[in-house]
């Protein structure tokens, strides 16, 4: 059983009384140690930036060409906090709650309570920061409600909230690269972990463009590495996403939890063709003021403005009259789904179901739909060519974001000394699914308020020593395997282009461990998936050299991870035999085709142990223990 | 209505950035006219993959117009012909069949060529360490709503910060200059009230980085605004040279 280390106490005490029982490190002596923080967007930056300024020796790496590219800068609709400033009765209790049912009572508790808490300092922090956030004409901030939450707590800076995030971050970061607090190292991928005696000591990593090898060590490494949707190679991730960093560092010894929980968002735009690179995810908030339908007859060949209003079904507020469009993200998938596969489904595919904005431009009037969505209108009228003022979107589900990740106790650390994972990389606070607007309250809370008080607590019982260990032959070594699996890669020579292994991988995954999964599939998926990857590592197709810059090396080397991690989430998929979240198992559910939970047997977080590509991992559980919610099976009718 | 069109690429092929480069042709056919114009580089590289050639390197991540990490040259505009649109969304339905397409990189001297299409753009990372941000540390922040902002000023700062970065706006000046950048920034943080403490440092230091880094001055040819795939305006530029011109006023207290 593997132990989190939650405080004792009363819920709401338990951080409190947590961040006095912890050792503290003395100012002066905070430049001796140093810390690897592997990652740049909201985790990664906001923790980089913040134990810069504690003065702490740092240094933050990211694959992509500046931090600023991470891909929290794509999230859209905003970010939850518990400030309550619409008077509506929110409270860090309700966000709590919220969010712990939200996640289908998957989730830890206190963490979730501490997510809540400092919610509202992250608020705070990135006002002063400077974040635009929208305003009223007041001159006070504005709210809108988001994703299934029935008060108005979602803070927004137009719909590209999680750009105008991320740049206070990166922004608080480059103060600190300035300030010679931290050293970045862009267009440099993690390649491996180092492991000395059962602690994490540092990293191995390329540099993408002249192709070198470098070993960093350091006295905690931080992985702040984002999730590992584009296994399913369409998803609304940045094309670079990956699970590279975290599978590597499991295949080092950290154990990986939860991997079959994914969400898949239902507001994108559905796909067009066999060149699809990605999918893109229309703002969620577009839920708040549009209307999800179908035509009530299957295989319907009218357009949207012939099809009179008896004619519609608005599946959403009929099923669910109470939350009507705004149930949470899986359900509102599921449905969009079931309607498409009874062939009520719209657009070429057949694939797409209508969301309306129509009503809403009529009552509130164009100029304020304009401001409230209008980057998104356009985005939609780019990728489409059509003019959503006029006709209804078109939406599909999409892979979004990866509740899975990283086993980490109430500190951030992995089960491995040392190494300590932050934001989506780790499995901690959504649970089975996340809500809208709380994958950035997550990434902030990790890397501004919690991650640089538990991180001193680590450091203080250790002696600085990141310039001795380098010498260490487990460096030599990592590094060793790092450029023998390059040389391996670029050595097959073989038929198969990266991405035609990486798209199958992905169809696979999304057929068999998609929206919907069950017993034969997996089994399936689990048959096919060592196949394609014996196939992957005879026939891969990658030219150049190792000592340039080498794209499609690159992405050999993570779709290679992906072959290995998807083996992992099927199996956890097949284990988790009930339903929950954004984890649909066909076999359970209830009468009405809702998510049925096994609360006795299942009430645990699944944390895979490594045993060697293609044997059997070992499953640890942490049991869930509910002291402050009851748990309830989910109702949004 | 035709779904596919043939085009003749024309593209900058350069190993590295020591070493010289020239345009190489492809043709390149039946490109579905719903593709974004990097899925249409995408099928292009499978197909020099297949022929055993080494696939064109180009610098793309999130394909939704928001990371500003892609961007090329298309027939001399930086982002292609569309207004107000990076690369990734720029839709191949926006040109005709049989045209040819000349697509190069970045060209400033603010800007070295990693290889091909790719360019080094760590002088933004440098200008922004300069002074690009508030100086708050994770802590000190006082509770959000104790300072008011008024709608016009959050407004303006959010114009501004919409900036993605993608550096179009040098490619697109005579000058190669950075101005539209550095003044986007400068803008939005000197916009609001907590800006304020720092505001003359700020316009200083990002300035004097910008110029270290090679980057040239503004002669208002307004081609960074046409370019800027999030419109940002010129007008940022006024606003920059005017908190400029305060600091080195000398009678400026």
């Amino acid at each position: 059983m593997l132990e989190p280390k939650i405080p004792t106490g009363a819920l709401k005490d338990k951080w409190t009384n947590h961040k006095f029982n912890e050792k503290l490190v003395n100012p002066a002596n905070r430049r001796k140690y140093k810390i690897i923080v592997v990652g740049t967007g909201l985790a990664g930056a906001s923790a980089a930036a913040s134990l810069g300024e504690m003065g702490y020796h740092v240094e933050s790496f990211c694959f992509q060409d500046s931090p600023r590219r991470a891909h929290s800068i794509a999230a859209q609709g905003g970010i939850n906090a518990a400030k309550n400033y619409p008077n509506d009765g929110d409270d860090v209790r309700r966000l709590f709650y919220d969010t712990i049912k939200g996640g289908d009572f998957r989730s830890r508790e206190s963490n979730v309570y501490r997510l809540a808490e400092v919610s509202n300092s992250i608020i705070d922090q990135c006002v002063a920061q400077g974040v635009p956030f929208a305003r009223e004409y007041s001159g006070y901030l504005d709210n809108r409600s988001f994703g299934g939450a029935q008060v108005s707590r979602t803070f927004y800076a137009r719909g590209q909230t999680g750009q105008q995030l991320l740049l206070g971050a990166y922004q608080a970061l480059m103060k600190e690269v300035g300030r010679k607090n931290v050293v970045i190292h862009p267009r440099t991928e993690m390649l491996d972990l180092v492991v000395i005696d059962g602690v994490a000591r540092g990293i191995i990593v390329r540099n993408l463009i002249t192709g070198k090898i470098e070993s960093h060590a350091a006295d905690a490494v931080v992985l702040g590495t984002g999730g590992y949707g584009n296994v399913f190679y369409l998803s609304t991730n940045a094309k670079g996403s990956n699970v590279t960093a975290a599978w590597r560092a499991h295949k080092k010894g950290a154990f990986f939890a939860n991997p079959c929980y994914t969400q898949i968002h239902p507001t994108c735009i559905p796909v067009h063709g066999d060149y699809q690179s990605k999918l893109t995810l229309m703002s969620e908030s577009l839920r708040n003021d549009g209307r999800v339908w179908v035509p009530k007859k299957a295989k319907d060949p009218r357009p949207a403005h012939e099809i009179p209003e008896e004619e519609r079904d608005y599946f959403l507020e009929r099923k669910y009259p109470a939350f009507g469009n705004l149930v949470p993200r899986d359900i509102a998938s599921r449905n969009a789904k079931e309607q498409c596969d009874a062939g009520r489904g719209v657009g070429d595919t057949g694939m797409a179901v209508y969301l309306d904005l129509k009503d809403s431009i009529n009552s509130l009037g164009v100029e304020v739909i304009k401001e409230r969505y209008g980057n998104l209108f356009d985005m939609y009228a780019k990728i489409t060519g059509t003019d959503p003022y006029k006709t209804p979107m078109m939406i599909y589900p999409a892979v979004h974001y990866t509740m899975g990740g990283l086993w980490v106790d109430y500190n951030l650390m992995s089960n491995l000394p040392g190494l300590f994972v932050i934001g989506e990389a780790n499995f901690s606070d959504h649970g089975a699914n996340r809500l809208g607007a709380s994958a950035l309250m997550q990434g902030l809370a990790d890397g501004y308020f919690v991650l640089p008080y538990t991180i001193a607590n680590y450091l203080a019982q250790i002696k600085p020593d990141a310039k001795g260990i380098l010498s260490r032959p487990e460096f030599k070594q990592a590094e060793g395997e790092v450029s023998e699996k390059i040389k391996k890669l670029l050595s097959i020579k073989g038929k198969t282009t990266v991405d035609e292994f990486h798209r199958k991988l992905g169809g696979l995954l999304w057929e068999k461990c998609g929206m919907a999964r069950n017993e034969a599939g997996l089994k399936d998926a689990l048959r096919q998936i060592p196949e394609i990857r014996e196939q992957f590592w005879k026939d891969v197709c990658v030219l150049g050299s190792g000592e340039d810059f080498n794209q499609a090396l690159e992405r050999a080397g993570r779709v290679a991870d992906f072959l290995e991690f998807g083996e992992l989430m099927c199996l956890d998929a097949l284990e988790r035999r009930e339903s929950c979240g954004g984890h649909f198992r066909e076999e359970y559910q209830t009468p009405e085709g809702e998510a049925l939970r096994r609360d006795d047997l299942f009430s645990y977080v699944a944390a895979w142990e490594f045993k060697g590509v293609g044997e059997a991992p070992v499953m640890h559980k942490e049991e869930l223990k509910f002291e402050e919610v009851h748990l309830a099976q989910r109702s949004y009718k | 209505m035709i779904k596919k069109i043939n085009l003749t690429l024309k593209i900058w092929r350069q190993k590295s950035n020591t070493s010289p480069g020239k345009f190489e042709t492809y043709l390149t056919q039946g490109v579905d006219i719903d593709m974004s114009f990097l899925e249409m580089l995408d099928v292009v590289n499978e197909k020099l993959t297949k022929e055993g050639r080494e696939p064109v390197a180009f610098d793309h991540d999130c394909r939704e117009g928001i990371c500003g990490t892609c961007g090329a040259v298309v027939n001399g505009q930086p982002h292609g012909p569309v207004r107000g649109t990076t690369l990734c969304q720029l839709h191949m339905r926006n040109f005709k069949d049989g045209e040819t397409l000349v697509i190069e990189p970045w060209r400033a001297s603010g800007f070295p060529i990693n290889k091909d299409l790719s360019v080094d753009r760590s002088s933004f990372d440098r200008i922004m360490a300069s002074g690009g941000f508030i100086s708050v540390k994770t802590g000190q922040a006082p509770e959000a709503a104790t300072t008011p902002i008024p709608k016009k000023a959050a407004e303006l700062a959010m114009d501004a910060a919409q900036c993605i970065g993608c550096g179009a706006c040098v490619a697109a000046c005579p000058n190669g200059s950075a101005m539209l950048f550095v003044g986007a920034k400068v803008s939005h943080l000197n916009a609001l009230p907590q800006g304020q403490p720092e505001k003359e440092s700020r316009v200083l230091n990002m300035i004097s980085q910008m110029d270290k880094e090679h980057f040239g001055n503004c002669s208002n040819a307004y081609e960074c605004e046409a370019a800027c795939p999030k419109e940002i305006s010129v007008v940022h530029i006024a606003h920059m040279n005017k908190d400029y011109r305060e600091v080195c006023n000398p009678f400026h207290q």
